[in-house]
């Protein structure tokens, strides 16, 4: 076995590992029915030993990938993103350790799982680095920014758990809606696993050349069958379906196909699991987190920004900017990507005074931390995918 | 506004809420609370006391939190809408100006560009209302910090060991009742040994430990003061140099805005991954991506004038030092850094021609043309030379009869000619851009024939000299201590008083992290046998909740 295939390996083995553990998990919660806990901690424990387990076999997977490629395997869109699935994991263990939480962990280890999923759909080879990325630096900023999210994303996590527990979902409410929104939307990133995992299985492949922003002909390979043309395009592959409509030069038509396949595929097993459960998808979980201390939840919340908060100040903005000045003679340069990172700190500052000046605890907290989720996943993927600049991954 | 006296005899700046001295309320609002409002100790600050004047009224303002999150909410929205569409330094365009990145706009994003553009978002970030925000928040931030720190700093700087009973019963964390004799020796023995600060006044005592950590807030504004500080002195001429130069291999020039210094290229090298040997394991990626960048470098000599020497005196150039400019290691000397930024690959340096008769195709000899230095006059011996009349370095066409030149870069080479041999001895005058000869004059006899050219790198450096970094990274150091000292940290204080009927009377209070606090006492407690306390903010909580549920039961009976 060579080094990137043991790497590959162990990175299958943390998947199976966090994919046990959530049920374990959900068991545990499921377990505790007349609240009184015990029960619940030794399932936990269980559970908390897979995670363990899969969390150093993830582990496992960045060392021995940073030994095959030569380099912190963090410079691409798969590298970071399975990066912030595994430091999501950490996180959630350091939060495990002080507060021994199992509802924290069928909530979290499901998210990593996704991202995990999400994370292989981009090309994994072992890519070469281009010069601005040959430095100390990139493990040294990067690394930090992983981290510092996926302690982040924990804040999250316990705002989801809080919100779970307090919003009714019996009565029609725009705390309801939110709440199904955010289930919804993780039933769509499901969608564009399946979506994309079927049609690479199947190889799908279908080629066109199209007039670019430029006015130069170009070409371009969809991977799912093209839902929306490019710009004045012409098919070469033989019987790939007619796109139903074609869209301006400046929009990369077969993102916005891979988008509605997700969403498409999302949408039928959103409804499939919300006719076979007869209710809301937010209201599945409502028996699991009957007996979490609400308490409790809003304190790892605002914990876990705490400790996130500085680590991120550290990463995202005082390393980035060291290196920026070393690598492109400017330690700013409101690269959309820099930006988003300023915004994601703007937004943690905004809900670090909203909590100490205008007292919002509770739900109100829990909203903002899911927020700030949301921020950070758009950071991720859109600005990545979508936004191009001098870090754009695709 | 008054002065307030206090009962106990105190007098107090006016605003005061809780006694400096006793811990008294002061306000009736004050009085009916059920917990005492101790976020700055109770302290006068001046935005809460004072509203009359116009500068009352714009220090309020900046002085609220909600106005303060309101920026950051505003800043936050505004860096977003930046990065709908690109910003015009990123937009490529053949010649930069306003009307050309206008039409950029229009082009290429239609109706929506227009609008970005009308609306000036193509350069949100220099704009007067996106630095005004930005001047906004740093206004905020002194002010808020000011108007707490202040009031905040006098009360804990004087702080008395005995306080009021209804101080006392009115902060979160309370006990009261009968303990032993020794408890109150007891208790400051376990409370130092817990690291506490222990002060004693006749029959009371104050425990306190992590005073400091109630400045964090304070210190990290400090910082991003220092650090915004420091960007607005950017704008300063002389702290800032940003300089482009353009440096062909075998030049030596002087470095722009670095007097006395100047560099020299040796070679520039632009490499790309293979795929083999030891970049085989990169073969997939470079497959499928085509191929990626490996290095780009300048090899350059870094001169100095000797300091005696005139200004702009070459001749007499020291080398300083030799180094390979590379992205992400750029050369550094004197607060002076040069960065690899650009390059152009494959410029025309020379062209070599021979001077043929046209019909025999004979060679009466060949001469080469510097680019960048030609010469007047190229002697080819017997009685035969040709004249350079005119060198358009860039051709771009005629202009009424009249040879034009885009740019001084060598990209289109045009050269007017006079070719003078013993056959043509008054000369004849040609034209000759590249795969192209016009004999404006009439027909010739002879003519230049292109035989080869040579060619050469040029490296695009960029000469920084930023005098601010050291001030950004002082903001951002005592930003970060700012904000440890004040998150990991906490202010912990128990006063504990015995009664004339022999009871003790504890109270609590922490900015933060009750549940370390409750964790300290626990020890105390068990220790010293202190009576057992209660978290009055949860039984608040919990008669509220228990009020609620009997209602909604109330509601279904009825
Ligand atoms: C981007 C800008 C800002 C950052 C990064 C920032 C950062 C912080 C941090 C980290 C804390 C401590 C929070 C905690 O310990 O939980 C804090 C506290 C505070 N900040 Fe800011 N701040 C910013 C802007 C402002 C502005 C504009 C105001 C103006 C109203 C303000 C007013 C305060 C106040 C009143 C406190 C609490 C002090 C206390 O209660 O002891 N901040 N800030």
């Amino acid at each position: 076995m060579t080094m990137a295939e043991l790497s590959s390996n162990l990175l299958y083995v943390a998947f199976v590992a966090y994919l046990i553990a959530t049920f374990v998990f959900g068991g545990a919660v499921r377990g505790n029915k007349e609240g009184s806990f015990k029960s619940e901690g030794r399932w936990g424990k269980v559970a908390f030993v897979i995670t363990l387990i899969g969390f150093f076999s993830h582990l496992g997977y960045f060392i021995t990938r940073w030994s095959a490629t030569g380099h912190a395997p963090l410079s691409n869109m798969f590298e970071f993103t399975t990066a912030f699935g595994m430091t999501l994991v950490g996180g959630f263990i350091i939060l495990y350790l002080l507060y021994k939480t199992p509802v924290l962990g069928m909530i979290v280890l499901p998210v990593a799982l996704l991202i995990i999923a999400f994370a292989s759909m981009f090309p994994s080879e072992v890519s070469p680095l281009i010069p601005a990325l040959q430095t100390n630096w990139l493990a040294i900023h990067v690394s930090t920014v992983v981290i510092a999210e996926g302690i982040l994303a924990i804040s999250a996590g316990a705002g989801l758990v809080y919100l779970l527990k307090v919003v009714d979902m019996n009565k029609k409410s725009k705390q309801r809606f939110w709440l199904e929104a955010i289930m919804y939307s993780l039933v769509v990133v499901m969608g564009f696993v399946i979506a994309s995992s079927y049609f690479s299985l199947t190889g799908y492949q279908a080629d066109f050349t199209y007039v670019n922003k430029d006015g130069n002909e170009s070409s371009i390979t969809y991977n799912m069958p093209p839902l929306v043309g490019m710009n004045e395009y012409t098919s070469l592959t033989e019987g790939a379906m007619e796109p139903f409509f074609e869209t301006p030069a400046i929009i990369n038509a077969s993102k916005i196909t891979t988008v509605l396949w997700s969403f498409f595929v999302g949408t039928i097993l959103y409804w499939l699991i919300r006719l076979v459960a007869r209710r809301r998808i937010a209201a599945i979980f409502k028996p699991f987190v009957k007996n979490v201390s609400l308490q409790l939840m809003d304190e790892i919340n605002y914990r876990a920004v705490i400790i996130g908060f500085p680590l991120f100040t550290l990463g995202a903005l005082i390393f980035a900017m060291i290196w920026a000045q070393i690598a492109w003679s400017r330690f700013w340069g409101w690269d959309p990507k820099e930006v988003w990172a300023l915004i994601t700190w703007l937004f943690y500052a905004a809900y670090l005074h909203l909590r100490l000046g205008k007292g919002w605890h509770g739900e109100k907290s829990a909203w903002l931390g899911v927020v700030g989720f949301a921020i950070i996943m758009f950071n991720l993927v859109a600005v990545n995918l979508i936004i191009a600049g001098l870090h754009s991954y695709a | 506004m008054e002065k307030m006296q206090c009962k106990c005899g105190h007098v107090n700046p006016p605003g005061t809420i809780l006694c400096e001295s006793c811990g008294r309320s002061l306000t009736e609002e004050e009085q009916n609370k059920k917990l005492a409002d101790m976020r700055y100790e109770g302290t006068a600050r001046r935005s809460q006391t004072y509203n009359k004047s116009i500068i009352d009224k714009i220090w309020n303002f900046f002085s609220s939190v909600k106005v303060g999150v309101s920026i950051i909410v505003l800043l936050l929205i505004a860096a977003a809408i930046g990065t709908i569409l690109p910003q015009a330094q990123y937009v490529n365009v053949p010649v930069r100006n306003d009307a050309t990145i206008k039409a950029y706009y229009a082009d290429v994003y239609g109706e929506i560009g227009k609008i970005y553009h009308f609306l000036g978002f193509h350069d949100l970030y220099s704009s007067a209302w996106f630095i005004i925000l930005v001047g906004m928040l740093a206004i905020s931030l002194i002010v808020a910090s000011l108007d707490r720190f202040v009031p905040l700093y006098r009360s804990l700087k004087n702080q008395r060991v005995l306080r009021h009973p209804s101080f006392m019963n009115k902060q979160r964390i309370y006990a009261e009742g009968p303990a032993p004799e020794d408890s109150m020796q007891k208790a400051e023995e376990k409370l130092k040994a817990l690291k506490y600060k222990v002060t004693l006044d006749k029959n009371g005592l104050l425990a306190e430990k992590g005073r400091f950590s109630r400045w964090g807030p304070y210190v990290n504004h400090i910082g991003l003061i220092i650090f915004l500080f420091g960007v607005m002195l950017r704008m300063m001429p002389g702290f800032y140099v940003d300089e482009t130069l353009w440096i062909r291999e075998g030049e030596t020039r002087a470095i722009p805005d670095a007097p006395g210094y100047f560099l020299e290229n040796k070679n520039f090298t632009m490499e790309t991954y293979t795929g083999e040997g030891e970049d085989a394991k990169f073969e997939e990626a470079i497959d499928r991506v085509g191929s990626v960048a490996k290095n780009y470098q300048t090899d350059i000599v870094l001169y100095q004038t000797p300091e005696e020497s005139l200004p702009g005196a070459t001749d007499e150039i020291e080398e300083v030092k030799e180094h390979a400019i590379r992205v992400n290691q750029p050369l550094k000397f004197d607060g002076y850094a040069v960065y690899q930024m650009d390059f152009r690959q494959n410029e025309l340096r020379a062209m070599t021609f021979d001077l043929t008769n046209k019909e025999t195709e004979e060679s009466l000899g060949s001469l080469t043309i510097d680019l960048v230095n030609p010469e007047k006059s190229y002697d080819l011996g017997n009685d035969t030379r040709v004249d350079l009349l005119g060198y358009y370095p860039d051709f771009s066409g005629f202009e009424n009869g009249e040879p034009q030149t885009e740019t001084p870069i060598p990209n289109n080479p045009g050269f007017l000619v006079r070719m003078f041999t013993p056959e043509t001895p008054d000369g004849e005058v040609s034209f000759i851009v590249i795969q192209n000869t016009i004999e404006p004059l009439g027909e010739n006899q002879y003519k230049l024939t292109f035989q080869n050219a040579e060619t050469r790198d040029v490296s695009g450096l960029t000469i920084r000299k930023d005098s601010t970094l050291p001030i950004l990274g002082l903001g951002g150091l005592i930003f970060m201590i700012g904000v440890a000292q004040g998150m990991y940290f906490n202010h912990r204080r128990f006063w504990i008083q015995r009664q004339e009927d022999g009871g003790l009377v504890l109270a609590g209070h922490t900015n933060k992290n009750w549940y370390g606090l409750k964790k300290d006492l626990d020890q105390v407690s068990e220790f010293a046998s202190l009576p057992p306390y209660i978290d009055q903010q949860e039984e608040i909580e919990k008669q509220e909740k228990l009020k609620k549920e009997q209602k909604l039961e109330g509601d279904e009976l009825s």
